[in-house]
């Protein structure tokens, strides 16, 4: 059970979403109503996609006070909370790219299909051109092609010819890079990677008790968050870590746990 | 110099792949946006700034007590994750309390577009303000122009003798008959699809298109002069306006003093 620690909590938390958005629409439950776009729990807190309403707004909107209310409350408990946690516990095409990697790793085809060099970077190139597109074209342009959209609204309203979006993301990871989409491209992922940088809750190593089997980087889907591992104690600083703890769960030793990185123990 | 050059061409490659991608990407958009035909919830803004505002959450859709409005998916030919209703299966029902409007996050639905000022001079919603499109009839179709007793979106009008008035008129192929032929006028039509509902034939006849696509447009110095209400057009005329043509430009006295004349 130590294995799924966080996995388990992780897929009731990302299908429970899900259901409750479905619900919402299918049999009028107020728990959450709307989508991963914006929402509203139980019929008064609105919640936002800060980087949907940044797009909105260099396609030269006016935010409305509701939309910008759940916004903020979103910008806000993802600061705080730190890391991408959205990534990990929320977004529904982790359980693509993570069924992607499993298959990856079952069939050994890191090295039949050697994953492509595409740099990690490369989103934040894609969250430029998403602001760029926005302000040129006067739409939110990411919305526009974002398997994540196509994937919570298929489930929700119904899916058309949506399921090829997800279908894309599924095969890039599997085919052409490992966690290729969650890992390399996907700019909202980028968005919540710049503003996780500065949240408590993070993966803290302690060197003295690692045995550098290295397990954790191996299974880590942002292994370079983990530069410090076999180096030196700390904690993960940078915001690209998607806070899914499987580090955690493969770690023999003990020697990564979550912790709270403003304690004495970090500063 | 050559590490210099070396990041130059770094970012002109950068660049190039982001021209590249950036291209595909907005070709996919423009693409898809160009759906001039598509129906918007009621207070909808006009489509620009709709498709500038929506954020695709679908609390409109979730507010629909009809079920009335739906998400475009992608393949449907419409902007992905925008709300849209199909007049044929599923009309706008036109409630009072207009729910789909107050539930958007946005403001793509705009309040103040279905509102008037009530006794006190307070806002309220009025769902008789909408403006989803207008109703155009097919004539060479609807069997009520073929002289045949239907009046099917006459019936289900909710503006019965506003939006939709029927005119008598004598059956000259019959010479005995009435022709009871359905008028739509565009003062009072909604465009909530009641009638496209309602229509009898076997593709409906009457049927539901945005405004800007079913109106046309004559210029502010065409004035019914019989009507008060159309010389408010002319109030932001200001200058003197003359079209200049070939023929124009000549003098007609000129033309008349001719020899060939």
């Amino acid at each position: 059970m130590r294995k799924y620690k966080y996995q388990i909590p992780r897929r009731i938390t990302q299908i429970a979403t899900l259901f409750l958005f479905f619900s919402g629409n299918a049999y009028g439950w107020q728990v959450l109503r709307g989508n991963l776009s914006s929402a509203k729990v139980l019929g008064t807190i609105p919640l936002s996609d800060p980087f949907a309403m940044l797009q909105s707004y260099a396609a030269g909107t006016a935010i409305a006070a509701d939309a910008l209310t759940g916004a903020l409350i979103i910008l806000v408990f993802y600061t705080l909370l730190g890391g991408r946690v959205f990534c990990g516990w929320v977004c529904p095409v982790n359980m693509v790219s993570d069924l992607a990697n499993k298959i990856r790793t079952t069939f050994n085809l890191d090295i039949t299909w050697k994953s492509w060099n595409i740099k990690r970077g490369v989103r934040y190139w894609i969250i430029a051109l998403s602001v760029v597109l926005s302000a040129i074209l006067g739409v939110a342009a990411f919305e526009w092609i974002s398997p994540i959209g196509a994937l919570h609204r298929g489930i929700i309203y119904g899916f058309g010819f949506g399921w090829a979006f997800v279908l894309i993301v599924f095969l890039f990871d599997l085919i052409a890079v490992k966690n290729g989409f969650c890992g390399h491209v996907c700019p909202l992922g980028g968005f919540y990677s710049l503003i996780g940088h500065f949240g408590f809750l993070r993966i803290g190593y302690d060197h003295d008790k690692c045995t550098t089997c290295m397990k954790c980087i191996e299974i880590c889907p942002e292994e370079q968050v983990l530069h410090m591992v076999g180096i030196q104690s700390g904690a993960v600083r940078s915001g690209e870590c998607i806070n899914c703890g499987r580090c955690i769960e493969v770690c023999d030793d003990n020697a990564v746990k979550f912790s709270n990185i403003y304690s004495k123990e970090y500063l | 110099m050559p590490e210099r050059r070396e990041f130059l061409m770094k970012t002109v490659r950068g660049l190039g792949l982001a021209a590249a991608g950036g291209l595909a990407w907005s070709g996919f958009i423009e693409e898809g946006r160009s759906a001039p035909l598509i129906l918007r919830p009621p207070g909808a803004v006009p489509e620009k700034d709709f498709l500038a505002s929506c954020i695709k959450c679908g609390m409109c859709v979730e507010a629909c007590p009809y079920d009335a409005l739906d998400l475009a998916r992608p393949g449907d030919g419409k902007p992905i994750g925008t709300p849209y209703y199909t007049p044929r299966t599923n009309p706008c029902y036109m409630c009072k309390d207009i729910p789909c409007v107050p539930a958007c996050p946005t403001g793509s639905l705009d309040k103040t577009l279905v509102s008037d000022k009530d006794e006190s001079g307070e806002l309220r919603l009025n769902i008789n303000l909408a403006q989803m499109g207008l109703a155009v009839i097919d004539r060479e179709t609807c069997i009520a122009y073929a002289g045949i007793q239907c009046d099917a979106c006459y019936r289900a009008c909710p503006f019965i003798d506003k939006a939709i008035t029927v005119d008598y008129t004598r059956n000259i192929r019959t010479g005995k008959h009435a022709m009871r032929a359905p008028v739509v006028h565009s003062k009072a039509c909604t465009g909530c699809g009641l009638c496209e509902k309602a229509c009898v034939t076997r593709k409906a006849s009457i049927f539901i298109l945005p405004r800007e696509i079913a109106m046309g447009e004559s210029s502010e110095r065409y004035i019914k002069g019989w009507d008060e209400r159309d010389e408010e057009r002319m109030k932001d005329v200001t200058e003197k306006v003359t079209t200049e043509t070939p023929r124009s430009s000549k003098d007609p006295i000129d033309y008349l003093n001719r020899e060939d004349f």
